[in-house]
């Protein structure tokens, strides 16, 4: 055991990030998944500026959530059809690094494509969705969907029915993180008082902190062969 | 479920074939509860002024929702055992759990709507906690999902319990969510209601309701799901037993 907990999991994130921006796979159809999605909304909402300009936060979330999907059921499969995960488990590091490593390393990519959306959907929805708040509410929801998203997709890719299961697994359980992200969002862009939303994002750090130690204690029932 | 059991594993112990004593007893009690909390709901406690008969059907709508809460907790308790014994008596509990407490909560939600369409004028409405429960009753049918789409028994097992135990945050959110959203129709029963909250009524406002709704707590909440969820414990021990024989016999 001569690597640390800290070194090993920024070896697993190294490791994803530089495969990430060799084959560009990732990140590059989340990306694309994202904006055709919010296209999409924004044609099926048309008719309706009002219902379109209320809707801004929950299209932003939904959007991400399936983005973070996208993204997860790649990198998880990617991990195990080339042998990776074995890899790992032979390696003398602890299942707890393996864990925060690929989380750390899928909450980058979802990052990186929600920090895309914001400036993205200022224009085409011609709302402030660009602001330090919901910069904070973005990293927060993120990390939820991440957490709960790594550990269900170590699970469903060792599945008979793999990428279909994930979505189905993983939105019911990532709702509390949905619900108070999208709560915050809507307050923060109605512009109503700091204190009546910034519960919501209390709501949301708590949230975030029992998933983060419920997935952190779990992982290693679900990688163990 | 699926895949055989290894042929050389010992057989899984068998219970008495005839139901044990005490589970027959268990049945027999909650039949006999049943009709007098029947007896109880739609004779004993009074009309409500405002609501009419309708009403009544609340006696069942809480309760079978807190028995589902006990069930889907019966299965956390299997799931977090499951992972620290490996013992397969955990997964079963759990499993059985999981479909008695999917059944209560079925059974919740469709006496809700059948009193919503008089009440709220709607079979359904987008309230917040209609679409938790909904969302609660949909993640567990992910659960069985998940489960029927592993053949490793021992993966299987283990899978299931990580996501038992995390589905259980959808329970917590529909419990509580009509505290944390006051934009819910949903009445509470127990502290004041939501301000928008429709259908409201006062426990003490009737004569018999609190007896009523007591008995009925009882019956639906802890003695249903009890003897639901030991019946399908004994089948499941059954079920495993025939398919380690069905193993045995294919290899001789």
């Amino acid at each position: 055991m001569t690597t640390s907990f800290l070194q090993t999991v920024l070896a697993i994130v190294h490791k994803d990030v530089r495969a990430e921006l060799r084959s560009r796979e990732l990140v590059g159809s989340m990306a694309l998944f994202a904006l055709l999605s919010i296209l999409i909304f924004s044609f099926a909402l048309e008719l309706n500026r009002i219902a379109r300009e209320e809707a801004v936060g929950g299209i932003l979330w939904v959007t991400v959530a399936f983005a973070s999907i996208l993204g997860l059921n790649r990198s998880l499969a990617m991990e195990r059809d080339q042998g990776n995960l074995d890899a790992m488990l032979l390696a003398p590091i602890s299942r707890a690094a393996i864990f925060c490593g690929k989380l750390v390393g899928n909450l980058v990519f979802a990052l990186v494509v929600g920090l895309l959306l914001l400036p993205l959907m200022t224009l085409l929805y011609n709302r402030p969705v660009l602001q330090p708040w919901l910069l904070a509410a973005l990293l927060l929801g993120a990390l939820g969907f991440s957490t709960v998203g790594t550990l269900l997709a170590t699970m469903t890719v060792q599945t008979r029915a793999r990428e279909t299961l994930l979505p189905i697994v993983m939105l019911p359980v990532a709702l509390p993180v949905l619900l108070s992200a999208v709560r915050l969002t809507t307050s923060v862009l109605a512009g109503g008082a700091q204190e009546d939303w910034l519960s919501w994002l209390q709501i949301l750090a708590v949230v975030d902190v029992i998933y983060l130690v419920l997935c952190f204690v779990l992982f290693e029932h679900v990688i163990e062969e | 479920m699926t895949a055989l059991p290894r042929t050389d594993a010992p057989l899984p112990a068998i219970e008495t074939r005839p139901a044990p004593r005490r589970l027959t007893i268990l049945t027999v009690v909650t039949i006999l509860a049943i009709a007098f909390g029947l007896y109880m709901a739609l004779g004993y406690a009074g009309t409500d002024v405002e609501q009419g008969n309708v009403q009544r059907i609340f006696y069942i709508h809480m309760p079978s929702f807190f028995g589902a809460f006990f069930a889907f907790g019966a299965a956390v308790i299997g799931g977090i055992q499951y992972l620290r014994t490996r013992q397969d008596k955990w997964d079963t509990l759990a499993l059985a759990g999981i479909e008695v407490g999917l059944a209560l909560s079925l059974v919740n939600l469709v006496t809700g709507m059948i009193w919503a369409r008089p009440i709220w004028n709607t079979w359904w409405t987008w309230d917040p906690r209609l679409t938790s429960a909904a969302i609660m009753v949909l993640t567990y049918a992910a659960y069985l999902m998940l489960r029927n789409g592993i053949e490793n028994p021992e993966r299987q097992k283990r899978f299931a319990a990580v996501y038992g135990i995390l589905a259980f945050s959808t329970v917590i959110i529909t419990l509580v969510i009509i505290r944390i959203r006051p934009d819910t129709i949903h009445p509470a029963v127990i502290g004041p209601s939501p301000q928008n909250a429709q259908g409201t009524f006062e426990l003490q406002a009737t004569a018999g309701v609190g007896a009523a709704l007591g008995i009925n707590f009882i019956v639906w909440s802890i003695l249903v799901p009890w003897t639901l969820v030991w019946h399908r414990v004994r089948l499941e021990n059954f079920t495993q037993r025939i398919n380690a024989l069905k193993a045995r016999l294919l290899d001789t």
